[in-house]
């Protein structure tokens, strides 16, 4: 990279090639802080592990959980699929009905006065007491993780959009009124526009929570899965596979999460906070 | 008014009416009982005309104005635009509302903006006779900026976005609600400036709500004052000043006779 901007700006490429590098550079000089914390608190985690002399059962270093990771690469796929089909379907799942859902309340007053408390009160109970329930209802299947994965999505979402499609200035609407739009034209030229940053801050969430409702799932009643690999692992004390099983769902955590930041980037290049 | 004999005559006196209102009268709902917001308003806008509407706060100029466009509901009284009822004409696309915010959706582009009139309430017959929107970008001076998001444009640029999303379906009447309060000072008199010069190529008939006084005289042929508590007609008075207008106009005795008047009007209010 320094041989390029060596040539020094001779021509318009040279320069373009030298601002390509400068912005390169920035880019590794904003990620060098987290990357140099990583490796810091693995190798904190390695020292502490052979300085205290800590028994593998209770936690594994991490050269430990790398080798598991390879070694026990065929089991933890095995696992890992339905999990991730589980939290992928639960958060379309989820989010569709809330985003339909929310589409009703703003559209029918009433439908909202009638339905909002027992969202609220659904979204009390806590998921874990949820799951038995489920399990009890549809078995040792996909349905139910699929179910409480869409569960926990569902309600962040449903109150974010609800507010986004409210999110309409008054004047706004009078310039419909003026331009004599139909209720379907401000629904789809307005409404879901302005309500769109408000979706993608709460499938952020759900794109997190979908794989913990999987996982708690399978935690109830299931023989394969993340979830039921972190019981079966945790029970025989294998903890580098336990290790290994957590970093599994929060890479795929994380890989959920990019994705939908990935799209918001794409679909909202607009300033949110311009909304007029 | 004894040096503006040379001026041409009104065209109120013989040409059509754009709008007419009728002993209008709007009353609002409140919490301590009804509120009248205006109370027998009888005027009438010639077309082709620019008639500025001046009032101490709250006397109900805004509400005349989304009277006329059909956005508040009539207690008494009638309004008629071009001959038909504000909802007929609303739907005609016979008037355009121009508000004190841009009122642009944040996530189309200017042209987009530009252009939403065609994609909403459609009429095809009103949206064949539209415009194009880059002829519209050009006339408000933003040919450059088509594909800029709102966001990425000053407040004037944005209300000359919203100018030109206003004159899209050739509006027979243009309804203004301050739309250059918000605005810095240099830029409001250019803007103003520039609105004469539209008003003079499009013909349109255009109704002006300000509160600034010299604003008022500077655009308008006649300014409708109101007086507040219930908003009511203090005088329709008009300017004989020439036409077309510069900015230096306001540096001339005969305009600050005018807004001497205005002001006199205003304080009496």
């Amino acid at each position: 990279m320094a041989s390029v901007s060596d040539t020094g700006p001779t021509d318009a490429a040279t320069t373009d090639t030298e601002r390509k590098a400068r912005a390169r550079r920035l880019a590794w000089s904003n990620r060098l802080p987290p990357a140099l914390a990583v490796v810091g608190i693995i190798l904190a985690w390695q020292g502490i592990i052979t300085l205290f002399g800590v028994p593998s059962y209770i936690s594994p270093s991490p050269g430990e959980v790398v080798a598991t990771l390879i070694s026990q690469a065929p089991n933890l796929w095995r696992n890992f699929v339905p999990t991730a089909l589980e939290s992928l379907a639960g958060f379309v799942l989820g989010n569709l009905v809330a985003v339909l859902i929310a589409v009703a309340f703003v559209h029918n007053r009433t439908s909202e006065r009638a339905f909002y408390p027992i969202a609220v009160f659904v979204n009390t109970i806590p998921i874990i007491a949820i799951a038995p329930i489920l399990v009890l209802i549809f078995g040792n299947g996909y349905t139910p993780k699929v179910i409480i994965s869409g569960l926990i999505c569902f309600f962040p979402t449903l109150v974010n959009m609800v507010r986004g499609l409210r999110a309409v200035s008054p004047q706004t609407l009078d310039l419909m009124r003026v331009l004599s739009a139909s209720k379907s034209e401000i629904f789809w030229k307005v409404r879901m526009q302005s309500a769109l940053p408000f979706l993608f801050a709460a499938l952020r969430i759900a794109s997190t929570t979908s794989v913990i409702g999987a996982i708690v799932g399978e935690w109830i009643g299931s023989n394969v899965g993340l979830g039921a690999l972190i019981i079966e692992a945790t029970y025989n004390f294998r903890s580098s596979l336990l290790y290994a099983t957590v970093l599994m769902a929060a890479a795929w955590a994380v890989t959920l999460f990019s994705a939908v930041s990935l799209v918001e980037r794409r679909l909202i290049t607009w300033k949110p906070g311009s909304v007029h | 008014m004894s040096a503006t004999q040379a001026v041409e005559p009104l065209q109120g006196a013989t040409a059509e009416v754009a709008v007419s209102v009728r002993d209008l009268t709007v009353r609002f709902a409140g919490d301590a009982g009804d509120v009248t917001a205006l109370q027998n308003i009888t005027v009438d806008i010639p077309a082709g005309g620019l008639v500025t509407m001046l009032g101490p706060s709250g006397c109900g100029k805004s509400t005349l104005l989304r009277a006329i466009a059909d956005l508040v509901e009539v207690s008494g009284g009638e309004i008629s635009v071009l001959g038909k009822s504000t909802g007929e004409a609303r739907r005609n696309r016979d008037f355009a509302f121009v508000f004190q915010d841009a009122t642009l959706l944040p996530w189309r582009s200017a042209i987009d903006n530009v252009r939403l009139p065609l994609e909403v309430g459609g009429k095809s017959a009103v949206i064949k006779a539209a415009d194009r929107p880059e002829d519209l970008l050009e006339l408000v001076g933003l040919a450059g900026r088509a594909q800029a998001l709102p966001h990425e444009l000053s407040g004037g640029m944005r209300q000359r976005v919203a100018i030109a999303r206003a004159l899209i379906c050739r509006p027979r009447v243009l309804l203004m609600d301050e739309p250059f309060g918000a605005l810095d000072e240099i830029t409001r008199d250019k803007l103003n400036e520039e609105l004469l010069r539209i008003w003079q190529e499009t013909g349109t008939t255009i109704i002006f709500v300000t509160h600034s006084v010299p604003e008022a005289a500077f655009l308008g042929q006649q300014v409708l004052v109101l007086a507040s508590h219930p908003g009511r007609v203090r005088e329709l008075v008009t300017v004989d000043l020439p036409q077309p207008r510069k900015l230096s106009v306001r540096d001339t005795v005969d305009f600050m006779r005018v807004a001497a008047h205005l002001r006199s009007l205003l304080e009496s209010c």
